[in-house]
């Protein structure tokens, strides 16, 4: 296994540590310390994927997050699949398995390839707004094929192995960035003492002190990097997070870190000591400040055929020889309009390969580097730019010219120039996007031809995204950044002195983006501005042309940026670009808008441990063991697991609920009812704060009583009911409905805190400290008569009583209220003594039949009575009278009660809104579906008038007909009148509008 | 995710344990069946919805469960201040759309 | 209007592309117009086109703050459907639904409306109930719609995790095979070049600064441009509506909130259908370009600000992988926000005002990309006659003074 592009000498991988990976099936070697991409290059490989529109063949063409081209398909097995995965920030290790993402058959021979050559021209940005429209039919196929050809890797198909996990986080300082400037504003913070995070997204901090030439404080720039670091490492109060980056900031500083933990070391997290480890970590870190040092990214220049493997960003040629000791060709041209890209040309001619020329777009450069590439013999081309590249599968040639930037216009002869590899560099852009994300607006600056951060609260740039982008002033302005978020924060500065490094002086560079050809910029070679997105010169000055002016319209038109790398090297060219075509100036332009996240993180980092369990927390009475050992089917209700039914043998749900209804009607039934939301009420004004709340009276309840109550919003909607018990004169127990116990409790406090803050009253949720359980039936009494001391005559504890006393020994709270109609008393103990007393009641219960049920019968119970529940029987648009409930309406009360006057507005007053009634189905076995909407005809016609629909539907084995609840529109005035309900496969039912008191209207069997 | 000072507890907390509930210094009409519908109406459902500086009600639903006021930009998020229920804010409502 | 087809492109191509035509132009404003639309989002924009290719109304300036289909139009979740409860909203939502099924064709633009499907699943046994009340409803309206059961689903969503072992298992689910998504920057262009074509003015970066009234009635809009007079103003600017509400006098039943959404990288064909889950709260659909796009919910507070809550984030994609494990790997490329107009029924506001020929139309809140022709035809006919279209009725702001709310936020939570 050859690695022809290494170097055997420097860089800062582990020569004695080879690793072996798979790229497209073919099997290559690596060192410890290579990225991905610096081991492709290393074994000279040209060609790493193909482009998604044109398929052309691309190759690597950047070291770090902007990266177009290099995203794979990793995982060596289905679960460990890992999509668009860029090979410039993918550690290697040993058995690594990526595949290029497009291609067919493979990237090398790939025929898409020859439509991408012969379409191309007839495939302009925006071409599919203008096809694919006739015959309309067709569009669903075109749509087919459109769809297969795009997107970049494929979702893995089984479940995730691996385990993500969430950190919270604050600090006084958080450094993004360990560059020279992170690490100099870290190192200032961490000496006076300050909470820090220094956070860095590469594999090593370092940045770009670690490909960096230069000394500083007289030892190789490295080697003070590391120091610092190994400085930083040793102060309590610093956390430094390599492989993490901060991918998004939010409102008041909050950052997220995503640190990928193990993805270095496998495709999924390796196990330690038998536990799995965590894949990703999210550090969701709250900072007094923050200092931006995240530094710059270099420009391409966008010349004719610059997409050909072989063209990369000078910088990055710096990095792979420096870092990774990868000299990715042999033969150099250099295109650029600055200094500081010489170092990729000495570089290269340090590395003993050739420098064929540079081409400098300036006509007089005479900085320190370009003397020295002078001094070293180096051809040095100046006024000119490589205006096309040559070659397919790899450069062959760089088409070099005179050119005039200002006039955008090639001046004088081509020169063909044989080379291998094409450098280049328009300049350098801050990477501001940390900054955009809370909407902070870039600021354009002639002088570094660059947009730096916008102002934010809290946050601090320093060295190259800030403009300072000499390593000595990069230094400088990260000393200083550091020295003022610590005192911003409240910290004494420390005292850091500033690193001394020999100036290079460099001359000043000139605004080039895209390079003129011989050719007008339409007719040019294709000039590629975003590669991922296959996003041409041409292309943004077409959409200029049809009239797509803003920015945002250009960059929607065409596509630009709005790929993974997310127009990290396009985005500064494009707008410089349609600047040129509307004869206007960047800053007039615009930039987009930055949005998180800076790259990409998995959805799983994200959503973190928060699936399946502890999606949403899961609550359990205090008697849920018990109804699992007993078979119980489970409803969910709000956060709640309730018994549904209880199935005996091969019992079908109908027959379980049919038999627990029989048990509560001719024996006795136990519910669980601990779900209620209970709350208590205290304070002297308690009663009268009842009376505002609820829609009936509460001033003479008096102690010992219970009553039930409706509460509507200040709309006249219902929103919740329940019973209220009066414990003492200024002490009340409020049950409410299972789901709705948290919104009452809000509604209670909302009222008092905000409205009536002169009442005094008190609220406490105590749904978790009392279990409740209703037994129900004919022998409710003797059964509970065998465990309780208290007297049970119904003189002395009649219905909608409650009493104190002990059951099977223990404190209780007796209720005699029912929600079955039947004899019922609502046990309410501790709840640490609830399992003792359930069993005590079966213990005894049996010789009376005593049944446990669930919420099933409790529906079909409560329905035959007519009681409504809240959220299901209503929905939001229904009043206490639309449900017949006068009753339980206090229109004499002085007090105007929440929800009263909304009630005499012209749409509540309407005799005609929907009510609610009973529905009795002709045939008597039918159960009507519950969602069925009922029409006045058994006529159908579409579209139909709807009159209202079914809101509860059951059979009933008491009555021993199926029947329902509905709102029926007019539906007090229609008792006995026919209705019908059309079904979905074309059935028509028919009902009888009857009341929707089914059983025991007069309630005699709850009085007994 | 917003940075909120708890007048109650006197401490900044995120955002996660407090509930917004809507614009603040919405009185209930002291006289409901007196007040008209179109008033009514006003009360319940219109709002001042500024682009600018909003008083708003906030819970501190993990925490002390106190309702006290937020005065908020709009626009860019930062708080002005947070105080308590019946006390008044120091900034003004703004509104982009405001002059007239 | 040049004309596009699969033929142009040819022969544009030879050309080297150096022959389109503006799609639309750039006017100076002129100083009176018969019609001003306040907002060119796909709406306003909507609007004028059928002001001018319906009712000849062709002397029409849509006056845009930024850039055309800048706003929700550019940032919504691209989702279509019209399966809503009550017949007032499925009626306008269903009249949308038909204008998309011939929307590119009738534009000359393809606004790639691909009518793959939208399921709304159910967790819960009342999710299930109201499932059942609106889909019987929709059929009973003339609008497809039928109930699937897990089996159903699974066969339509092979990748979704069906089993018992979620947290709310799915139970099952609406379905509106008609129902999908479409291209929603291509919606605002379209209609823009077919309203240009038809020669209304568009006029961006021209900001409405005040609404001019005498007497009662409206004169015109101030411009940042200058006065513009106009016999009748249409205001469509959706999350800034309150804004200009108040430039006349006018308050409204709105709230501006931030709502989110995010996409993942492009991944090769993965899911067919538009999959919406209220309960546990994610909506997902996979664009042509491959992308996964992912609908978050409402921040509680309101914002102007294009941007919400990290937690809201979070929530969404924990919904997501709760449904679909294997997107656990896949990663989120970007996440960004709009300004949704909120109404107490979640019903929009399409309506006349105390001020004669100022006409509001906003508050479509999470619902407006997928009404953008309905809402943008009914409001061309009520700006046209200076009277409500039938099917825009029942929108007024009256409703909220009369108590005729037509409540669209669906059954409240369980309770029992």
């Amino acid at each position: 296994m050859s690695q022809r592009n290494r170097l055997d000498h420097g860089g800062r991988v582990d020569r004695s540590r080879p690793l072996r990976f798979t790229f497209n099936g073919v099997a290559y070697q690596g060192y410890a310390g290579d990225t991905l991409a610096s081991a492709l290059l290393a074994n000279g490989i040209d060609v790493v994927n193909r482009s998604f529109k044109y398929s052309r063949p691309r190759g690597i063409v950047a070291a770090g997050a902007e990266e177009p081209n290099a995203i794979f398909q990793l995982g060596a097995s289905e679960a460990a699949q890992v999509p668009n995965v860029r090979a410039t920030q993918q550690a290697l290790y040993d058995g690594l398995v990526a595949t290029s993402t497009n291609g067919w058959p493979n990237v090398e021979r790939d025929l898409m390839g020859v439509v991408g050559e012969l379409g191309g021209r007839f495939m302009p940005p925006g071409f599919y707004y203008k096809t694919f429209m006739a015959p309309a039919a067709m569009w669903p196929k075109y749509e087919k094929v459109i769809r297969k050809a795009a997107g970049l890797g494929r979702s893995p198909k089984e479940r995730d192995p691996d385990i993500y996990d969430h950190v919270n986080r604050h600090c006084d300082v958080l450094v993004v960035g360990a560059g020279p400037a992170g690490l100099a504003a870290a190192l200032a913070a961490g000496r006076s003492g300050a909470r820090v995070i220094l956070c860095d997204e590469q594999e090593e901090m370092g940045g770009s002190l670690l490909d960096s030439r230069e000394q500083i404080d007289g030892r190789p720039a490295p080697e003070w990097g590391a120091a610092v670091l190994a400085e930083l490492a040793a102060m309590p109060e610093v956390l430094t997070l390599s492989r993490t980056t901060a991918n998004g900031c939010h409102d008041h500083n909050f950052v997220t870190l995503h640190e990928r933990r193990t993805e270095h070391l496998a495709d999924t997290a390796p196990t330690f000591g038998g536990r799995r480890q965590v894949r990703a970590r999210l550090h969701r870190v709250r900072a007094a400040r923050v200092v931006l040092a995240t530094g710059t990214h270099e420009r391409p220049l966008v010349y004719a055929h610059n997409d050909v493997p072989g063209n990369m960003v000078a910088g990055a040629i710096s990095t792979y020889i420096r870092r990774y000791a990868v000299a990715p060709g042999r033969r150099l041209v250099l295109s650029t309009t600055n200094d500081h890209a010489y170092r990729a040309a000495l570089d290269w001619h340090g590395a003993g390969r050739e420098v064929v020329a540079i081409v400098d777009a300036r006509d007089n450069p005479n900085g320190d580097l370009v003397s020295e590439a002078r001094a070293l013999g180096i051809r040095v081309i100046t006024g000119a730019a490589v205006i096309e590249t040559r070659g397919k599968k790899r450069v062959t040639a760089a088409l070099v010219a005179p050119i005039d930037p200002v006039g955008f216009r090639v001046r004088g002869p081509v020169e063909e120039i044989s080379c291998d590899t094409v450098a280049s560099s328009g300049g350098y852009s801050p990477v501001v996007h940390l900054a955009a994300h809370t909407g902070a607006r870039p600021e354009w600056r002639d002088d570094i031809l660059g947009f730096v951060p916008g102002k934010v609260r809290g946050m601090i740039p320093a060295g190259g995204v800030n403009g300072r982008m000499a390593l000595a002033e990069a230094l400088a302005d990260g000393v200083e950044a550091g020295t003022r978020a610590l005192s911003e924060a409240g910290f004494k500065p420390g005292g850091v002195m500033l690193p001394q490094v020999p100036r290079v002086r460099e001359g000043r560079a000139v605004a080039l983006y895209q390079v003129p050809h011989v050719k007008p910029a339409m007719r040019a070679p294709k000039q590629f501005v975003d590669q991922q997105n296959d996003v041409t010169a041409a292309g943004i000055e077409l959409a200029t042309r049809e009239g797509f002016e803003s920015i945002e319209h250009v960059k929607r038109y065409t596509g630009m940026g709005f790929g993974t790398d997310q127009g990290k090297l396009g985005n500064i060219n494009a707008m410089a670009i349609a600047a040129r075509c509307l004869k206007q100036t960047i800053p007039d332009t615009g930039t987009t808008v930055f949005r998180p996240n800076y790259t990409p993180i998995t959805f799983g980092a994200i959503a973190g441990r928060h699936c399946r369990e502890f999606f949403d927390p899961r609550r359990y009475t205090a008697l849920h063991a018990w109804h699992v050992e007993h078979g119980a089917k489970f409803e969910e209700v709000g956060q709640w697991m309730r018994p549904w039914y209880y199935p005996r043998g091969n019992e079908t749900m109908d027959e379980a609920v049919q038999r627990e209804c029989r048990a509560v009607r001719e024996g006795v039934g136990i519910l669980d009812a601990s779900t209620l939301g209970k709350i208590e009420i205290q304070g002297k004004d308690a009663r009268e704060f009842l009376g505002r709340l609820y829609t009936n009276p509460w001033a003479k309840l008096t102690v010992g009583k219970c009553r039930y109550g409706l509460m509507c919003k200040d709309d006249g909607m219902v929103m919740d009911d329940g019973v209220t018990a009066c414990l003492g004169e200024n002490h009340f127990h409020m049950t409410t409905t299972t789901g709705g116990a948290a919104a009452v409790l809000d509604w209670l406090e909302l009222w008092h805190q905000t409205e009536w803050p002169e009442l005094e009253v008190y609220f406490n949720s105590v749904t978790d400290h009392w279990a409740a359980m209703a037994i129900n039936g004919p022998n409710a009494r003797k059964l509970l008569a065998e465990l309780t001391d208290i007297d049970l005559a119904n003189e002395r504890f009649g219905f909608m009583d409650w009493c104190a006393g002990t059951v099977a020994g223990v404190p209780a709270r007796v209720f005699r209220i029912s929600f079955t109609g039947e004899l019922s008393y609502e046990i309410n103990v501790q709840a640490n003594h609830a399992m003792h007393v359930w069993e005590a009641l079966f213990e005894k219960g049996g010789k009376y039949g005593l049944t446990p049920y669930g919420t099933e019968t409790m529906h079909v119970l409560r329905a035959e009575k007519g009681f409504i529940i809240v959220g299901q029987d209503t929905d939001g648009s229904v009043t206490p009278e639309d449900l017949g409930m006068q009753w339980c309406v206090g229109y004499k009360k002085p007090f105007s009660w929440i929800g009263r006057r909304a009630l005499s507005r012209p749409d509540t007053k309407r005799g005609d809104r929907k009510q609610l009634v009973g529905l009795k189905p002709r045939d008597p076995r039918l159960v009507l579906q519950e969602g069925a909407q009922i029409v006045l005809e058994r006529q159908i016609r579409i579209p139909m008038p709807m009159v209202g629909h079914v809101t509860s539907s059951y059979f009933s084995p008491t009555l021993g007909h199926g029947f329902a609840l509905a709102l029926v529109k007019g539906g007090s005035q229609r008792i006995g009148q026919t209705v019908y309900l059309p079904m979905p496969d074309g059935k028509v039912h028919e009902a009888e509008v009857v009341s929707p008191v089914f059983y025991d209207s007069k309630g005699d069997r709850q009085n007994v | 995710m917003l940075h909120i000072y708890c007048p109650h507890c006197e401490e900044y907390r995120e955002e996660e344990e407090f509930r917004p509930k809507g614009e603040a210094h919405i009185a209930r009409p002291k006289a409901p069946e007196e007040t008209d519908d179109a008033a009514w109406g006003d009360y319940l459902f219109f709002r001042k919805n500024p682009r600018g500086v909003h008083h708003e009600q906030w819970l501190h639903a993990a925490g002390c469960r106190k309702f006290f006021n937020v005065t908020r930009h709009t626009v860019s998020y930062e708080i002005l201040e947070t105080y308590k229920v019946g006390q008044q804010p120091t900034a003004r409502t703004t509104d982009k759309g405001g002059a007239k | 209007m040049q004309r596009y087809s699969g033929f142009g492109l040819l022969k544009h191509g030879l050309s080297h592309h150096e022959n389109w035509q503006r799609a639309w132009r750039n006017p100076e404003p002129k100083s009176k117009y018969d019609v001003i639309i306040v907002g060119g989002g796909g709406h306003g924009l909507a609007t004028a086109y059928y002001l001018a290719r319906e009712h000849g109304i062709t002397n029409v300036a849509v006056v845009e703050k930024g850039w055309l289909g800048g706003g929700n139009t550019a940032r919504n979740t691209t989702i279509v459907r019209s399966n809503y409860l009550w017949g007032e909203a499925a009626w306008l939502y269903e009249h949308a639904m038909k204008l998309w099924e011939g929307l590119s064709q009738d534009l000359n633009y393809n606004v790639m409306f691909s009518q793959r499907g939208v399921m709304n699943l159910g967790h819960t046994l009342q999710d299930m109930r109201d499932i059942h009340r609106r889909v019987n409803a929709n059929r009973l309206n003339g609008i497809d719609g039928e109930v699937l059961d897990v089996r159903q689903i699974q066969e339509l969503v092979p990748i979704m995790d069906c089993s018992r072992s979620t947290r709310y298992p799915v139970l099952g689910a609406s379905w509106q095979p008609r129902g999908g998504v479409a291209r929603h920057d291509a919606v605002a262009w379209g209609f823009a070049r077919g309203a240009d074509a038809r020669g209304v003015d568009l006029l961006q970066q021209t900001e409405v600064t005040g609404i001019r009234e005498s007497g009662g009635r409206v004169l015109g809009v101030e411009t940042t441009r200058g006065f513009i007079a106009a016999d009748t103003v249409g205001v469509v600017a959706a999350g800034n509506s309150s804004v200009i509400a108040k430039m006349a006098g006018l308050r409204l039943p709105l709230e501006s909130h931030p709502l989110q959404a995010l996409v993942s990288e492009p991944l090769k064909p993965v899911l067919d259908t538009v999959v919406m889950s209220n309960h546990v709260h994610g909506y997902v659909s996979q664009s042509d370009k491959g992308d996964l796009v992912i609908g978050a919910g409402i921040d509680g507070y309101n914002g102007y600000g294009q941007r919400g809550s990290y937690p809201t984030i979070e929530h969404t994609l924990q919904a997501i992988v709760e449904l679909f494990p294997m997107f656990s790997r896949v990663r989120m490329n970007r996440q960004w926000g709009g300004i949704v107009d909120t109404t107490p029924d979640a019903c929009p506001i399409i309506s006349a005002t105390p001020v004669g020929g100022l006409f509001f139309n906003c508050g479509w809140g999470t619902g407006g990309f997928k009404a953008t022709p309905g809402s943008g035809h009914v409001f061309a006919a009520t700006l046209a006659a200076g009277k409500a279209h039938p099917l825009a009725a029942p929108f007024t702001i009256d409703r909220f003074i009369s108590g005729k709310l037509i409540d669209e936020h669906g059954a409240a939570g369980v309770a029992h």
